[in-house]
C-alpha cells in the first residue's frame, strides 16, 4: 500500500461510480436485481423512489461494512451482513410510509425485498469487505444508480406507452400523449404495463448496449 | 483478544443485535405519529371517494370534517347504535367474529345540499389477497350513492379494474333492498348480463373470482347493518 494519499475524486475512485453505470452495471450485465426492475416499472414515480431506496442501502451498507470489515468474525459474516442490510432497507421502508405513503404502498413488498436484492449482497462480498470506507461508498452510490437508471429508463417507457402519462414525484401524473390521438383512435398498449414487457424493455435495453459495446460480448 | 474465537464471536453478535435493535425501535417510535396520521388520511380519502368528493393528502382531514366529522357511529346486528369510536374500528378483526357479535361502523355524510348519505365500509377476499371498499347509500337506505374499492394483491388489467371508475360507476342507482323490503345485496354478474338489473352490475371479464369476491364482500358485511338500514 502507498503511503501517499489518493484525492478523494481521483480517476480510480470515479470509475467506481461510472463502470457500474455502463460496462457492469448491475441489471444488464451481471443481470442482478431484475425482480424488482419488473416490478415496481410500471410507473416512473415508484421507479424512481425504488432507484433511490436501493442506493440508500447499498451506500450505507456498504460504508459501514467497509468500517467493520477488520471486525468481523469470519464464521458469521453473512449474518452480519444479513442484520446490517436488513436493518438498513426497515429504516428506508419505516421513512418511506411516514413521508411518502402514496408511493410506499405502490412499492408494497418490494422495499422489504431489498434485503434479498442481489446486487446489495454481491457489492458487499465482493468490494465493500475489501476495501476502504470511501471507494465502497462511491461504489455503492455507482451501483446503486446503475439500478436506478435502467429502473428509471424501463419506467419511461412502459408508462409513456402503457399509460400515456409520465408520473414525476412531487409533481403528479403529467399527461404526455395529447388528448388528441386517443380521439383519432390511439390506444394505450395495455400489454406493456404487466411485468413480461418490463423484461422485453430490459432485453432491448441489453441488446441496444451490447451492440453498441461489442466487448460485452460473450464469445 | 482472539477474532476467530466462540468468545469474540458470541460478544460480535449479541452487542450488534442489540445496538441494531436500539435503532430500529427508535426509528419506528419517533416515525410512528406520522405513519399513523398517513394511514388515516388514506382512509378519509376513500370515505369521501364514496360520496363523490375528490379529495387528496393536503385537504382529505378538512373536507372530513366538514361533511362527515363525529358524525360516525357503529351498529349491532340488531340494529341498535352502540358505544363506541367507528373510525377505529378494525374490519378485519370484526369480520372474524360472529355476525351477531360484530360492530359495524357507519358514518353518516351531510352534502352541501343537506341530504345525508350513509357510508358503509366493506372488506373481503379477492383472488390474492383482501379487497376493501366503502359503499354510500342515499336518504333512503336502499339506493347506492356511490362506492369506491380497493384490493391488495389483485391482478393488473384483471382483478385490479374494480379499482377504477368503470367498475365502480355503475354502482350508483343500484339498490340492495327488493321491492318487498327483502335484503337482495348487490349481485356482480358475468359482464354484460346486467342490464336492467337494478340488483346487479357488470364483473369483470377474466377477473371472475375477484368479481365473485366483491359480491360475497357486499352481501356479507352489508347483511350486518340490514336491521338498522331498514328501520
Amino acid at each position: 500500500m502507498s503511503d501517499i494519499k489518493e484525492p478523494l475524486f481521483s480517476a480510480n475512485n470515479l470509475k467506481l461510480i461510472t463502470t457500474p453505470l455502463g460496462a457492469s452495471n448491475p441489471i444488464t450485465i451481471q443481470v442482478l436485481g431484475i425482480c424488482s426492475a419488473l416490478a415496481v416499472t410500471a410507473k416512473l414515480e415508484p421507479a424512481i423512489v425504488m432507484g433511490i431506496s436501493v442506493t440508500m442501502v447499498t451506500v450505507f451498507s456498504n460504508l459501514i461494512l467497509s468500517l467493520l470489515r477488520n471486525t468481523i468474525p469470519s464464521r458469521i459474516r453473512i449474518i452480519v451482513q444479513l442484520v446490517i442490510v436488513a436493518a438498513l432497507v426497515i429504516i428506508v421502508d419505516q421513512v418511506l410510509k411516514a413521508f411518502a405513503y402514496e408511493v410506499s404502498k405502490q412499492l408494497s413488498v418490494f422495499v422489504g425485498l431489498i434485503i434479498t436484492n442481489c446486487i446489495i449482497m454481491g457489492r458487499i462480498e465482493a468490494f465493500a469487505l475489501g476495501n476502504k470506507p470511501w471507494p465502497s461508498v462511491l461504489d455503492g452510490i455507482g451501483n446503486g444508480a446503475g439500478y436506478g437508471m435502467i429502473l428509471i429508463i424501463v419506467a419511461f417507457f412502459r408508462e409513456l406507452f402503457g399509460s400515456g402519462t409520465l408520473t414525476l414525484p412531487a409533481l403528479g401524473a403529467i399527461r404526455v400523449i395529447p388528448e388528441k390521438f386517443y380521439a383519432m383512435g390511439y390506444v394505450n398498449n395495455g400489454f406493456i404495463i404487466l411485468p413480461p414487457m418490463a423484461l422485453i424493455v430490459v432485453g432491448i435495453i441489453i441488446w441496444v448496449q451490447r451492440s453498441r459495446n461489442t466487448n460485452l460480448i460473450e464469445s | 483478544m482472539d477474532k476467530q474465537g466462540n468468545k469474540y464471536t458470541f460478544l460480535y453478535a449479541s452487542v450488534m443485535v442489540i445496538l441494531v435493535a436500539a435503532l430500529l425501535a427508535f426509528v419506528s417510535e419517533s416515525l410512528k405519529e406520522r405513519q399513523n396520521k398517513n394511514v388515516e388520511v388514506a382512509k378519509k380519502i376513500d370515505l369521501l371517494k364514496s360520496v363523490n368528493i375528490a379529495s387528496d393528502a393536503t385537504n382529505a382531514a378538512d373536507l372530513y370534517s366538514k361533511y362527515i366529522g363525529d358524525d360516525a357511529f357503529i351498529v349491532n346486528a340488531q340494529g341498535e347504535k352502540v358505544e363506541g369510536d367507528a373510525f377505529k374500528v378494525d374490519l378485519s378483526k370484526e369480520l372474524k367474529k360472529d355476525p351477531a357479535q360484530r360492530s359495524n361502523p357507519l358514518y353518516v355524510c351531510k352534502l352541501p345540499d343537506g341530504t345525508n348519505k350513509y357510508i358503509i365500509p366493506v372488506r373481503g377476499k379477492g383472488l390474492w389477497g383482501p379487497i376493501w371498499g366503502y359503499l354510500s347509500l342515499d336518504e333512503d337506505k336502499n339506493t347506492v350513492y356511490g362506492a369506491t374499492f380497493g384490493h391488495k394483491s389483485e391482478t393488473p388489467g384483471l382483478g385490479a379494474e374494480i379499482e377504477t371508475v368503470l367498475f365502480q360507476q355503475p354502482f350508483t342507482g343500484k339498490q340492495i333492498f327488493d321491492a318487498d323490503g327483502r335484503f337482495t345485496s348487490i349481485t356482480v354478474t358475468k359482464a354484460g348480463q346486467s342490464a336492467g338489473n337494478v340488483h346487479a352490475v357488470d364483473g369483470i371479464s377474466g377477473g371472475t373470482i375477484t368479481s365473485k369476491g366483491v359480491q360475497a364482500m357486499l352481501k356479507d358485511c352489508l347483511s350486518g347493518y340490514e336491521k338498522y338500514l331498514k328501520n
